[in-house]
């Protein structure tokens, strides 16, 4: 589906043969059993759905409270309308909508702090709400259960040659407009750098977090575009029956939304247009049957749980997978999950030309002359336990330094406080000379500390090169930018970004996998190569050598030695081996506190460091020279 | 400004009505902490109790019949449920469970109409729960008094399961820490799905207990789960006391602002939560680091 760059015939290929399926339906459906107005209704249902999709197929985020916005949107269109406050239609529709939004923000601000399960549980309260305030408070506004009847149908044109859009072909002509327009929006949108986004944070969003994007606000904003696309839905509804009814609010609308958007498919932007087609089509052919006639509903919650057991991708999900096997001939394992590992062939790194420098670096800080990153007095507790106690160390610009200590002596929690992902209980981090402490992981990583995790954190739908663009995009779009209609890969700044690190890490000839057919040390790359492409001043590394086969580790071991010649790093490491050879300082870590720092050459000769870290074992195994 | 003999009037309807979503919450909670399930289908359940009495008391007076033989039925439908569906989902995503359980609802609520017709329908006050009694500073109706009663046996019992029982011990411990009581080798199976069968006689037999309150419908359930979500949302996840105060809470709150201004008795159910997720987002008694 995605355009191909220079192919601009093909830009609008779904547009078309959307345009050419919603003619062929409008034609077929009187033969077998349907009508104009079903017709309509169905695109009502599935430009509603739209933004549910957008919502929940591409972001993640299952709402049951969608109704909130379809009534608002609707009420106050039809409310503009009935009380002739607006004369034109497609101004009520347009205030309509922005009120939908007003509300998407207010319920989102309040929904989104809560994840998951939790945030299907208020949304669903929240849709409740807004039947409720219909219901009762507002009903001398809003008719109460009788609803708003007499909303006026729009006209085009001015004066005398203006005409009125009737029920029929022509109505359904409009509400076809909208949808079309509607789903050509939708589909920039999961195209654009900002759908990029909310795919990673989809599959997982505490890494796009850390990788830069302030995920809270991305999720905001497809709420609220998920609330707009309702509004105009629920508008387009009064205008296409003449009558507001008060089920536009009610929880049987979110849930039937629900429902059609997983018949149809989710995360394909068709899929609640097929799914609203099956749901409304059998709802009233069935209901003509007589003795199963009161059963329809029954039979299509039939339908949807054996389709989500059983079929999870919907009819459009599957269609296009079966379009994917056939005529791309791809294979499936590149779009499904199963991994196939490849065997690991042996690391592909490039020899010794310099490493490529890449395009979108840090931004410049303002002290140059200050340590890159400094930790000042830092202690965190948990509880009773003091993980972290008064540590002080400074890492100067350019240098790797290396922190080390046995289990348990407060290593990551270290990491995690000088990464912002905890808040320390006493102390600061400084970086470039700048207090940064509290400022969350999103914020650290966009003043330009990124971190590879000891556990991979990679986004396991996503190719090698998608994973390391949603990264690159953080430094070029900031913490958000609402980017939402250009190319997602049409950004030659980020491209070659996302080049650059392919190249540094050794990937470019896996770039189109997808991680789970990585072999482990090519992950282990990835996971270097997403902070890295993040374009960090400094660069955290926990533990990359753990786990890693003996030709992986030598190889990973130069592409650190290499990337520490053009920027900061530090690195939590067991291998002593590593650390000694790749280290200008040591830290050395033990009980949570710091035992000693200085060079290599220092810290093996630190008595107290050989006491209670190295041990015995020094005497063995002399490291270092 | 209502008068004194008003307010405690809805307080102690507050209390009956509190009782019944405390212990409709308590059924959802103990679930979702323990198997990490929500069951969307919980509304559905609630009514589908309400019409297990209904059907018994059509052939016989005894509402304490009905409800040992709707418990029995809410039980079974219960184990049923877990065993040929509920079970294929513990590895699946959250989303999954919730829209699987929904339209396991959608069954249960249409199966109740196609049966039973979309009209709702009386359910007789037992004899023993017929008339009103006098507190002394008021008068009350008998059978809402016994709710609370009823109710509170029902929490009570539900809390001797959860703090005096093995069974209990390891619904708490799942609780805390799903992947370490799977670690400990307890047959997970078995409790799971005891579990999410006496979270669905909670919702069941609050159903049976309100029935009687109430005309049955097939689509009672609908409010009844959305404020069991708001109990759930403000007493915290996975918290049996939560559960309970959260309940009664909610139960108050309706009733109180009724009292003033009916219209605003549910928008004032959900405005607390609103506000409660702005001060502090994980309820009551929920635990921390826990979203």
């Amino acid at each position: 589906m995605i355009p191909k760059h220079g192919d601009r015939s093909a830009a609008f290929l779904p547009e078309a043969a959307l345009i050419a399926a919603l003619v062929a339906g409008f034609f077929v459906l009187p033969f077998i059993g349907g009508s104009a107005d079903l017709f309509g209704r169905i695109l009502i249902w599935g430009l509603f759905g739209l933004g549910f999709d957008l919502l929940f197929g591409y972001t993640g985020l299952l709402s049951f409270g969608q109704a909130a916005f379809y009534g608002t949107g609707g009420y106050v269109s039809a409310w503009l309308l009935t009380t002739h406050a607006i004369g034109s239609v497609w101004l009520a529709l347009a205030f309509g909508t922005l009120a939908a939004g007003v509300w998407g923000v207010l319920i989102g601000w309040l929904a989104l702090r809560r994840v998951g399960i939790y945030f299907a549980m208020i949304t669903l309260a929240f849709g409740q709400i807004s039947f409720f305030l219909e219901n009762s408070p507002l009903a001398a506004w809003t008719g109460g259960e009788n609803g708003l009847p007499g909303v006026p149908v729009p006209r085009i044109g001015f004066g005398a040659g203006s005409f009125a859009i009737t029920s029929g072909w022509r109505m359904d002509t409009l509400v076809a407009a909208f949808f079309l327009v509607g789903f050509a929006l939708a589909r920039r949108i999961v195209h654009s750098p900002f759908g990029a986004v909310l795919r990673a944070i989809k599959d997982n969003a505490d890494r796009t977090a850390a990788l830069g994007h302030a995920v809270g606000r991305y999720k905001l904003a497809v709420f609220v575009i998920a609330a707009l696309y309702a509004g105009l839905a629920g508008g387009l509804l009064g205008v296409f029956q003449s009558y507001m009814p008060p089920e536009a609010f009610s929880l049987d609308t979110s849930g039937q939304l629900v429902a059609q958007t997983v018949i149809g498919g989710v995360g394909t932007l068709v899929g609640p247009l097929l799914g609203g087609a099956v749901w409304l089509y059998l709802e009233q052919n069935l209901q003509r049957i007589p003795g199963v006639g009161g059963l329809w509903k029954f039979l299509l919650g039939l339908i949807f749980v054996l389709l989500i057991t059983l079929f999870r991708r919907g009819i459009a999900g599957s269609l296009r997978a079966f379009w994917r096997r056939t005529r791309i001939g791809r294979p499936d394992s590149l779009a499904g999950r199963g991994p196939a590992t490849l065997e690991s062939t042996l690391p592909s790194l490039p020899p010794h030309p310099p490493l490529p420098s890449l395009p979108l670096a840090a931004p410049a800080v303002r002290s140059a002359g200050a340590p890159a990153l400094e930790a000042r007095g830092l202690s965190k507790n948990f509880g009773g336990i003091r993980a972290v106690q008064n540590v002080s160390l400074t890492v100067e610009r350019g240098t790797v330094q290396a922190v080390i200590g046995p289990n348990g002596a407060g290593k990551t929690t270290l990491f995690k406080m000088l990464h912002g992902e905890v808040t320390p209980s006493a102390g600061d981090v400084l970086f470039f000379g700048q207090r940064i402490t509290g400022l969350g992981v999103t914020g650290a990583c966009q003043a330009g500390i990124g971190k590879s995790y000891q556990v991979n954190q990679l986004f396991s739908t996503l190719t090698v090169r998608e994973n390391v663009r949603v990264a690159a995009l953080a430094r070029s779009l900031g913490a958000f930018r609402p980017a939402l209609f250009g190319a997602a890969t049409a950004i030659p700044k980020v491209e070659r970004q996302v080049e650059a690190v392919l190249a540094t890490v050794g990937l470019e000839g896996r770039a189109d996998l997808l991680p789970g057919t990585l072999a482990y040390g090519e992950k282990r790359r990835l996971e270097i190569g997403l902070s890295l492409a993040a374009g960090p001043h400094v660069l955290l590394l926990d533990e990359p050598l753990a786990g890693m086969s003996p030709e992986e580790r030598v190889a990973t071991k130069r592409l650190i030695a290499r990337l520490g010649e053009q920027s900061t790093l530090v690195i939590v490491e067991h291998d002593m081996d590593a650390v000694f050879e790749l280290a200008q300082r040591i830290s050395v870590l033990a009980n949570g506190v710091l035992l000693a720092q200085g060079t290599p050459a220092d810290i093996q000769n630190d008595p107290a460091v050989q006491e209670a870290y190295l041990g015995g074992l020094h005497a063995h195994e002399p490291v270092g020279g | 400004m209502p008068g004194l003999p008003l307010l405690l009037a809805q307080a102690f309807n507050g209390l009956a009505l509190g009782s019944l979503l405390a212990l409709s919450a308590s059924g959802l909670t103990i679930t979702l902490g323990t198997l990490g399930v929500l069951n969307f289908a919980h509304g559905a359940l609630f009514m589908l109790g309400a019409y297990a009495v209904f059907v018994v008391l059509g052939h016989t007076d005894s509402l304490l019949l009905a409800v040992v033989l709707g418990g029995g039925f809410m039980i079974l439908v219960g184990l049923v449920f877990e065993r040929v569906v509920i079970r294929l989902y513990y590895d699946r995503p959250a989303e999954d469970q919730i829209l699987v359980t929904f339209g396991l609802g959608i069954l249960i609520v249409e199966g109740v109409r196609f049966i039973f017709g979309g009209l709702s329908q009386r359910v007789p006050l037992p004899s023993w729960g017929q008339g009103i009694v006098s507190l002394g500073f008021m008068i009350y109706p008998k059978y809402r008094l016994e709710v609370i009663g009823i109710v509170a046996i029902a929490l009570f019992a539900l809390y001797v399961v959860l703090y005096r029982t093995r069974i209990g011990l390891v619904v708490r411990a799942g609780i805390e820490d799903t992947m370490m009581v799977n670690m400990l080798g307890i047959n997970v199976r078995r409790t799971f799905m005891l579990v999410f069968a006496m979270g669905v006689l909670a919702a069941g037999f609050a159903g049976m207990v309100y029935a009687p309150l109430v005309s049955v419908d097939p689509d009672m359930g609908g409010p009844f789960l959305a404020e069991s979500f708001v109990v759930v949302v403000i007493g915290g996840l996975g918290s049996f006391p939560g559960a309970v105060a959260g309940g009664l809470i909610a139960g108050e709150i309706i009733s109180l602002t009724s009292a003033f201004n009916p219209d605003y008795s549910y928008v004032m159910l959900y405005a607390v939560m609103a506000l409660l997720l702005v001060v502090q987002p994980r309820g009551l008694f929920g635990p921390e680091g826990r979203a």
